[in-house]
């Protein structure tokens, strides 16, 4: 879609003159820049939540493999047509956040109409295929989660508040009941559980990150909450919602979904994670609450973040195969 | 979005833009492929099932 930044500058035979960013990007590949306004590391966690959901719902053993297959492609598909989307909407801040400037679209390797364009057909075409796939109502849902992250979370509140993870974060939190309703049809406790659990998670994981990478954001003037509230009102934050999720992880057993194997899981990666989080709050750090050890609990912490969602959705799928079933 | 350098493209980047194209136009129709397949199949399981 770069055509679209070219233009004739003559007759027939005249040769094509090209923007500067284009005449810059011409080295990479096009294809590259397709898949990468996709956001494929994010993509990463989709795809497995959303296996997780499907793979835990009653009746998996009967769909068709092919079925469940297209139900995982088009979660994928659809998360990456929400994250053009998104790209579309903040290619002017991404261009002045040094992580986000080298985007294809802020780069002028893609145009913004393209993205747009690019990011509306997989979405449509992936709610489609849901439903034709599997059911209408997973595509519904599927298209609410496309809405939610466009619309609540990249237009409305990304650039309004200071909680805005805390409710963008139901985004991400809807690919395990996509996975559950694809196969069942209809919406149970254990989904809207994995939702919570992903809901409740998103605060501890991203407030840590931001807690070492928000002067992009302060440079594009978005309000992460380091930004407005200060690194200790974050540390806070941090360690109030890990606090609030270690419970909330052991509803699964609790109400007999899993076994006490999954709940022994749960518990001790639990543990870790205030650990982690106790860790953030208790870093060495001066009156504002600025790190004076480079942030390295918040790193850690992080880190260990992703560790901890992907085993526990294991541990809560393998408990569920083969230690319940 | 930007305003068009007022120089005709060297033989290298043409060479490398036709390149991008063609990879692109490629991808498009492994793309579109796909989706026939993936048509394909999902019909015959909802078909049999």
């Amino acid at each position: 879609m770069s055509d679209a930044t070219m233009s004739r500058t003559g007759g027939a035979q005249a040769p094509l003159a090209i923007s500067a960013p284009v005449a810059d990007g011409l080295m990479g590949s096009e294809v590259r820049d397709w898949i990468t306004l996709l956001k494929p590391r994010v993509l990463s966690l989709v795809v497995y939540s959303g296996v997780a959901g499907l793979l835990v719902a009653p009746g998996v053993g009967e769909m068709p493999l092919v079925l469940a297959l297209a139900a995982i492609l088009c979660i994928t598909v659809a998360a990456g047509a929400a994250g053009a989307i998104n790209m579309w909407y903040d290619r002017d801040i991404d261009a002045v956040m040094r992580r986000t400037q080298k985007r294809p679209i802020p780069s002028g390797r893609i145009s913004a109409d393209g993205a747009l364009a690019y990011g509306v057909l997989l979405a449509v075409g992936s709610v489609t295929l849901m439903g034709l796939a599997t059911n209408w109502l997973a595509a519904a849902v599927l298209a609410g989660s496309i809405l939610f992250y466009v619309v609540i979370y990249t237009m409305w509140l990304k650039r309004r508040t200071p909680q805005n993870i805390v409710i963008g974060g139901a985004a991400g939190a809807f690919p395990p009941l996509i996975g559950w309703v694809a196969v069942t049809g209809s919406v149970e406790a254990l989904p809207l559980v994995l939702f919570a659990i992903i809901f409740m998670w998103t605060p501890p994981h991203f407030w840590a990150l931001s807690l070492w990478a928000h002067q992009d954001y302060q440079r594009a003037g978005v309000p992460m909450l380091p930004v407005v509230a200060g690194a200790r009102e974050t540390r806070r934050q941090v360690v109030l919602y890990t606090v609030l999720l270690v419970p909330l992880t052991l509803v699964p057993w609790l109400m007999g979904f899993n076994s006490w194997a999954y709940g022994l899981a749960a518990a001790v990666l639990g543990a870790n994670f205030l650990r982690h989080a106790w860790a953030v709050w208790r870093d060495a750090q001066d009156a504002a609450g600025v790190s004076q050890t480079q942030d390295m609990p918040a790193k850690r912490c992080f880190k260990y973040s992703i560790s901890y969602l992907f085993l526990l959705l294991g541990a809560l799928v393998v408990d569920r195969l083969w230690l319940v079933a | 979005m930007t305003a068009p350098l007022d120089r005709p493209m060297t033989k290298e980047e043409r060479a490398v833009f036709d390149r991008r194209r063609r990879a692109r136009n490629w991808a498009i129709l492994a793309a579109l492929m796909a989706l026939v397949v993936l048509f394909f199949f999902i019909s015959t399981a909802r078909l049999l099932r």
